[in-house]
């Protein structure tokens, strides 16, 4: 009898709070049913966001790389910042959610226990060592994210999303799927360290169509052209908190496994992919500022908006130095607020009769709700990146990168792309302080909705810059231990 | 040589099922041929040393999967001959892609670029040989101990499927009678029985 050693679980701690916080307050759900239990699971499952938060802090050691549960399991300081940065997201949409949820009768315990699932998904992926551990944790993020979708079931347009999301989704796990066993067959393994050294020199041919099929079907999951046709259809119909909750974390991690697939298992390949890389980005840019223009639904435009951002991100990928992937993960930072702040201003648009998503009705706002006039204000100006909001800063740093690298020509569209991308958030602007009033907005409760919605406006103010040096430093120690 | 020939029995007579399964006639007679083609299959399973393959494929294929497929054939009102029609029509496409098919199976087995010699150290090999440990001992060591960090997030793979079933599709219906273990336990002879004198022949 030969007895195995437990492996060391002290890095998977923030998992674990989340497996068995999600199993827990969904247990509580089902026993517990009287008229408030969604909001007390909800309060708990904020809590076990935060205490994982709490975890992943302690268990980063210094510049340590940590890799357990058999070499499936890495914890280093890049996946520690894309942690915080999922969770913090995770723990804002369930709080901007609630009152949303309780006015369109949604107010389901099952919400925030599939948001836990989701984040676990996503901390799986960011900690992936092995193609194995990406596929597990996408599947469990994805499959979480097509329920969230069709969470609104009794609506034609929430359970089409729902469809369609999943439909295109399967489709790109498969193409996911068919690259690794690619690159399986070709190199008999899939840790990405051991491929990685395969990559040297001549690589086999089945190694590079692999690698071509895995970075279409992460493609997907960022929403980068060629790959986002279900962005718009998916965030106009699944429930707004949902929406909002796909524009930031989901985002976030898919951005992080493709950072760690690219430059932990294929450093060797990097002229094959990085033209793969700046074509998505100059597309994603191209179509992100252009179709925009014509948006007049604010969910969709945020969709159009959100695919122009990861063409930007993409920038400091195809750089392919320390300092792109620094640019992106301050790239990542900001964006994950603008767009957190913008969605939550898009949930507080209530009016007597209901809830609108139309730009147009928007008209005025600066005189019925000043408050939200000004935050939407901040955040369309730092979406643009307009200085001195956050979002310039975030742009300034991937455009040097670039630059850095010699990628002028693509920093060039990408600063033409953004001043056409200004247009249409410029546009948001005038309609709230420039028109006339159309509809009567009233005041929405919810403190927790209203703190998340203030404190991400004075994040993307000029207040920025006076954190901007820590999140800076933090940034460029985490790009350090993935680039190295 | 009875190794041999127990291989070339079962081999026969699990391609000959499954030819049977989908040119019989009669649907039920696929399931049974399809149940035949799994027991011979274990056999083969056999063959090769995997015993515990082999007493899995019996119980949870014939066990479970064979009977659930006989039970949706005979109650599900499908007309097969009506499904059958134009088979011919799509012969040759299919046909065509079997053929492409097997021509890639033989080109990658002759190719040699899956050679595991050719691939060197890199190559993992994920059970200690067969000789060494049985193959249930081997494969309890794959899934508790080896990717015990996978196995878990397949089960919460599995476990978001469920709720996000329930999610998606339980409905609480106004009217429906329920079962109330406690109402039925507090029920006493007196509420739930009346006593009536009938008179002879004329009913209540």
């Amino acid at each position: 009898m030969n007895m195995t050693s437990v492996p060391n679980l002290i890095p998977v701690l923030p998992e674990i709070i989340l497996a068995l916080g999600a199993m827990a307050w969904l247990m509580l759900g089902v026993i517990k049913r009287d008229s408030d239990t969604t909001g007390v699971v909800s309060t708990l499952s904020i809590a076990t966001l935060l205490g994982a938060l709490v975890a992943v802090v302690m268990v980063t050691d210094g510049d340590q790389t940590v890799v357990t549960m058999n070499g499936m399991f890495i914890m280093d300081p890049f996946a520690s910042f894309i942690k915080v940065l999922i969770l913090v997201g995770a723990a804002a949409t369930l709080m901007v959610a609630r009152p949303f949820m309780t006015m369109h009768h949604l107010n389901r315990f099952e919400f925030p226990a599939m948001v836990l699932l989701a984040t676990l998904g996503m901390l799986m992926m960011v900690s992936s060592n092995d193609f194995l551990s990406l596929y597990m944790g996408l599947e469990l993020q994805s499959l979480s994210l097509y329920v969230l979708a069709a969470f609104s079931r009794d609506r034609a347009r929430s359970t089409e999303a729902g469809l369609k999301y999943f439909v295109l989704g399967a489709l790109s796990s498969g193409t996911l799927l068919y690259g690794i066993s690619l690159i399986y067959g070709f190199s008999g393994n899939i840790e990405y360290s051991v491929v990685a050294t395969l990559g040297e020199g001549d690589a086999p041919i089945g190694l590079v169509i692999g690698l071509v099929f895995v970075l279409a079907g992460l493609s997907f999951k960022i929403s980068a052209v060629p790959f986002h046709m279900w962005t718009p259809d998916v965030y106009e119909g699944a429930p707004t908190p949902v929406s909002a909750f796909f524009a930031a974390a989901p985002k976030v991690a898919a951005f992080a496994l493709l950072m760690r697939v690219l430059f932990d298992s294929f450093p060797s390949l990097g002229d094959e992919w990085r033209q793969i890389v700046i074509l998505m980005s100059v597309l994603s840019m191209f179509i992100g500022a252009f179709v925009a223009l014509m948006q007049t639904n604010l969910k969709r435009l945020m969709a159009y908006s959100s695919i122009g951002h990861v063409g930007y991100a993409l920038l400091g990928v195809a750089a392919g130095t320390s300092e792109g992937v620094q640019g992106v993960l301050v790239y990542l930072a900001i964006y994950l607020t603008m767009s957190l702040g913008a969605f939550a201003v898009i949930l507080n648009l209530r009016h007597k009769d209901g809830i609108t998503e139309e730009i147009a009705d928007l008209a005025g706002l600066m005189k019925t709700r000043p408050g939200l006039a000004i935050c939407m204000g901040i955040f369309m100006f730092s979406l643009a990146g307009i200085p001195p909001m956050a979002g310039f800063m975030g742009k300034l740093y991937v455009f040097m990168a670039a630059v850095d690298a010699g990628l002028i020509t693509l920093a060039v569209i990408g600063v033409v792309t953004s001043v056409v991308g200004a247009v249409y958030y410029l546009r948001i602007v005038k309609v709230m302080f420039m028109d006339d009033p159309k509809l009567d907005f009233v005041e929405t409760d919810g403190r927790a909705a209203s703190m998340v919605l203030t404190v991400s406006a004075v994040f993307n103010s000029p207040v920025f810059w006076i954190v901007a040096s820590p999140i800076l430093a933090w940034a460029g120690w985490a790009a350090a231990s993935l680039v190295g | 040589m009875i190794e041999a020939l127990a291989f070339y029995l079962f081999a026969g007579i699990t391609v000959f099922s499954g030819f049977m399964v989908i040119s019989s006639k009669n649907p039920v007679h696929s399931v049974l041929f399809l149940i035949l083609a799994f027991f011979n299959s274990a056999g083969l399973f056999v063959l090769l040393g995997a015993e515990f393959l082999a007493m899995i494929l019996v119980v949870v294929y014939v066990g479970a999967v064979a009977v659930l497929f006989l039970f949706v054939v005979m109650m599900l009102d499908i007309n097969f001959t009506e499904l059958r029609q134009g088979v011919l029509q799509y012969l040759p496409i299919g046909a065509l892609i079997g053929i492409v098919l097997a021509l890639e199976l033989v080109f990658v087995v002759t190719s040699g670029a899956f050679d595991p010699a050719s691939l060197g150290a890199a190559v993992q090999h994920a059970t200690p040989a067969v000789n060494d440990v049985n193959n249930t001992d081997a494969l309890g060591r794959l899934i508790y101990t080896d990717y015990i960090y996978v196995f878990q997030a397949a089960g919460l793979v599995l476990f978001v499927a469920m709720v996000g079933a329930i999610v998606l599709t339980h409905r609480r219906r106004a009217g429906v009678k329920r079962q109330d273990i406690g109402e039925q336990l507090a029920r006493t002879a007196g509420d739930a029985i009346e006593v009536k004198s009938v008179e002879s022949g004329k009913g209540i």
